[in-house]
């Protein structure tokens, strides 16, 4: 009779398991609809741009369906790609951008080198330093380099102020930072037996760099250069306040003094130049997605 | 010729020495093994001599000049790591080659060196592989074929063997041993391991807090150590350690262990040990294998006694009895058919010509 009771009780007492392969399947249902919801939520700018591209301007003020075009014309990609100026604005950012790249590039992976391995007097301050200085807002940098322009203007009579290529001296002010510190995390990860069986073979500073860590840190350098594209690609608060005249803006800043004349809002041409402005970033991405992810998650599993 | 010599040589890290001071005469072609706990400063020194750390004080020589403000690579040394560090991203011919290609080495002499290496080691097939295609064990060769193809004046083992399992270890040694015939160049290897050390090395260096406890050739370190440490460390299991009190009875000397114990210590250590009698510090060391089972004949120089079995442990070959007198415990090795089991009584002999008298104050061997 107690041994019955007893069983009984247990039996109320046992915790209640739930199936590993249930709770499984609902971690992906959750999944699958967020990962739903987040496209709609990214994909419908982009979408309508394109759908708004393909319209007249007749057709875009006509109070029809926003989400249907109705007698699709390619009449803004037309206009836009003869129109001299939206070339200009294009060759303008690319330059802008491939120089800056490969500025920052020069700049960021010797800085991190030097931080991540050569261990002098202040280092490690230097390095918390250069993150520091990424934390500065840009909004907060530019009117500081506006006065110094100035001056350099005034006391050398360089004139710095509304020359595009001056983009390419003010956009490392941005990339440099975080890419140095990219790339410390990086060369971090690197074993030090390996710079020490490089320095034992015989191998220079130098040689250890370019023969040994950037091979290795190839990901990691990757996703550096393209964080630096897509900064200074898409950047618009620098060129609108640098450049001013038509003729030496860069394509986010061009797009929107030139097609929009007053109150006029030429809305075809500007969905057309923004979505052909964001092919070639999302032309990287897509070659390069694989190295950008290894890049970011470096160092987080022993390789 | 390269024979390395270390001159009171010091290391500091900021205020905390490292190395106090050591010197060491390694011959030309030696295999020498540097071994001791963790912390006792035996990779440290390893890096001094490979140029990886700057030396604070003290002179390091290799084959005759002084290399203390030497850069890594010219001092014509070759070294492998733990953790191999192979270049990831090259072949093992690429890893191999890499130190000749960077001395702008002919291309014929470098392709014939590198075949060279990997017959040896065995790696021939592999070579165009990359590391991360290779088992522990193969990047381990390559590591050591990185070495060899350098044809250095010394080479440097940095506990090499650490990072593969047992079984393999065991092999691996014997490959390393193998090489250095072949090869004969001057050898230093570091480990923690004293089986490793023992069986490498031509002589043993046994280092412990930043200096050298003893140097000697392996057997000698085992059957004469200098000091309580070497005796502790060299052996597995270790020797035991009794705290004894020594007694003049009628010009014979015996070592009192317990209240009801006491070893009549042999009469040819009689004179060494008189100075001694009435210490207080005084340790008797004596290796398992030296308390074994009664013999079924009666022997000189062993002493009987009976005690009561805490543990035993068959090892197959042999089977390791634990017992305690006075709170220590003491382990003896004895034959598996002896009927030894846990928690009965056994007579074990004591094989007292082979005993250690330490002064535990001093840390010395008596």
């Amino acid at each position: 009779m107690t041994a019955l009771t007893a069983s009984g009780a247990e039996a109320a007492r046992r915790p209640q398991y739930g199936s590993i392969s249930k709770s499984r399947r609902w971690a992906l249902r959750w999944s699958y609809f967020f990962l739903v919801l987040f496209a709609i939520f990214f994909l419908t700018p982009p979408i309508y741009m394109f759908i708004t591209s393909l319209k007249s301007s007749a057709e875009i003020s006509a109070a029809t369906n926003p989400w249907w075009v109705y007698s699709p014309t390619l009449d803004n990609y037309i206009e836009l790609l003869t129109q001299n100026q939206y070339l200009i604005f294009f060759r303008n950012s690319a330059i802008v951008s491939v120089c800056v790249v490969a500025v920052t590039m020069v700049i960021s992976v010797l800085a991190a080198f030097a931080l991540a391995r050569m261990k002098f007097w202040g280092s490690a301050t230097l390095a918390t330093g250069v993150f520091l200085t990424y934390l500065i807002p840009d909004t907060l940098l530019f009117i500081p380099l506006f006065k110094t322009f100035a001056f350099i203007r005034e006391t050398l009579g360089i004139e710095l102020i509304n020359r595009w290529w001056t983009l390419i001296i003010l956009y490392p002010t941005l990339t440099v930072p975080f890419c140095t510190w990219i790339m410390i995390g990086y060369f971090a990860s690197i074993p030090k037996e390996l710079d020490e069986a490089a320095l034992i073979d015989g191998a220079s500073w130098t040689q250890t760099l370019t023969k040994i860590f950037i091979p290795v840190a190839l990901p990691g350098i990757i996703a550096a250069t393209i964080f630096a594209f897509t900064v200074s690609w898409a950047q618009f608060l620098y060129p609108l306040a640098f450049t001013t005249s038509t003729d030496q803006l860069v394509l986010p800043v061009g797009i929107v003094t030139t097609l929009i004349k007053g109150d006029v809002f030429n809305w075809g041409q500007i969905m057309t130049g923004a979505l052909l402005g964001a092919a070639p970033p999302l032309i990287i991405y897509a070659f390069l997605m694989d190295y950008y992810i290894a890049g970011l998650t470096a160092g987080a599993t022993k390789g | 010729m390269a024979q390395v010599t270390l001159r009171k040589v010091v290391k500091m890290y900021d205020e905390t020495p490292a190395v106090r001071g050591i010197d060491l005469d390694i011959a030309d072609k030696e295999f020498i093994v540097l071994v001791g706990p963790s912390g006792c400063g035996k990779s440290t020194t390893l890096r001094m001599i490979a140029g990886l750390e700057e030396i604070t004080g003290g002179e390091i020589a290799i084959g005759g000049d002084v290399v203390n403000d030497v850069p890594p690579k010219d001092r014509d040394i070759a070294m492998v790591f733990q953790n191999y560090a192979l270049y990831p991203h090259m072949s093992v011919f690429e890893n191999m080659s890499f130190g000749l290609r960077l001395k702008k080495v002919a291309r014929d002499e470098i392709r014939r060196r590198v075949n060279d290496a990997a017959r040896i080691l065995d790696i021939t097939e592999l070579l165009e592989r990359k590391p991360k295609q290779l088992s522990g064990g193969q990047r381990q060769r390559v590591a050591m074929g990185r070495a060899i193809v350098r044809d250095p004046k010394v080479f440097l083992f940095d506990e090499p063997l650490s990072n593969l399992d047992a079984k393999l270890r065991v092999q691996m040694r014997t490959e390393i041993k193998k090489v250095h015939q072949k090869v004969r160049t001057t050898t230093v290897y570091v480990t923690h391991d004293q089986i490793e050390a023992m069986t490498l090395a031509d002589r043993v260096v046994v280092m412990n807090g930043g200096v050298i406890e003893q140097v000697g050739a392996p057997n000698d370190l085992y059957h004469t150590p200098q000091t309580k440490f070497v005796a502790g460390f060299i052996g597995s299991p270790a020797m035991n350690f009794i705290a004894c009190r020594l007694e003049e009875a009628a010009g014979a000397l015996r070592a009192r262990l317990s209240d009801t114990l006491s070893l009549p210590v042999p009469a040819s250590r009689t004179a060494r040990y008189k100075p001694h009698v009435g210490k207080s510090s005084l340790l008797v060391g004596l290796r398992p294998e030296h308390i074994r089972e009664e013999p079924r004949h009666p022997e000189p120089d062993l002493h009987l006694f009976e005690v009561m079995l805490d543990v035993t442990e068959p090892m197959g070959m042999e089977t390791l009895v634990y017992f305690t007198i006075e709170g220590t415990e003491i382990c003896g090795r004895v034959n598996p058919n002896a009927g030894a089991a846990d928690g009965a009584k056994m007579r074990l002999a004591a094989e007292l010509a082979n005993m250690h008298l330490i002064d535990d104050s001093t840390g010395k061997v008596l």
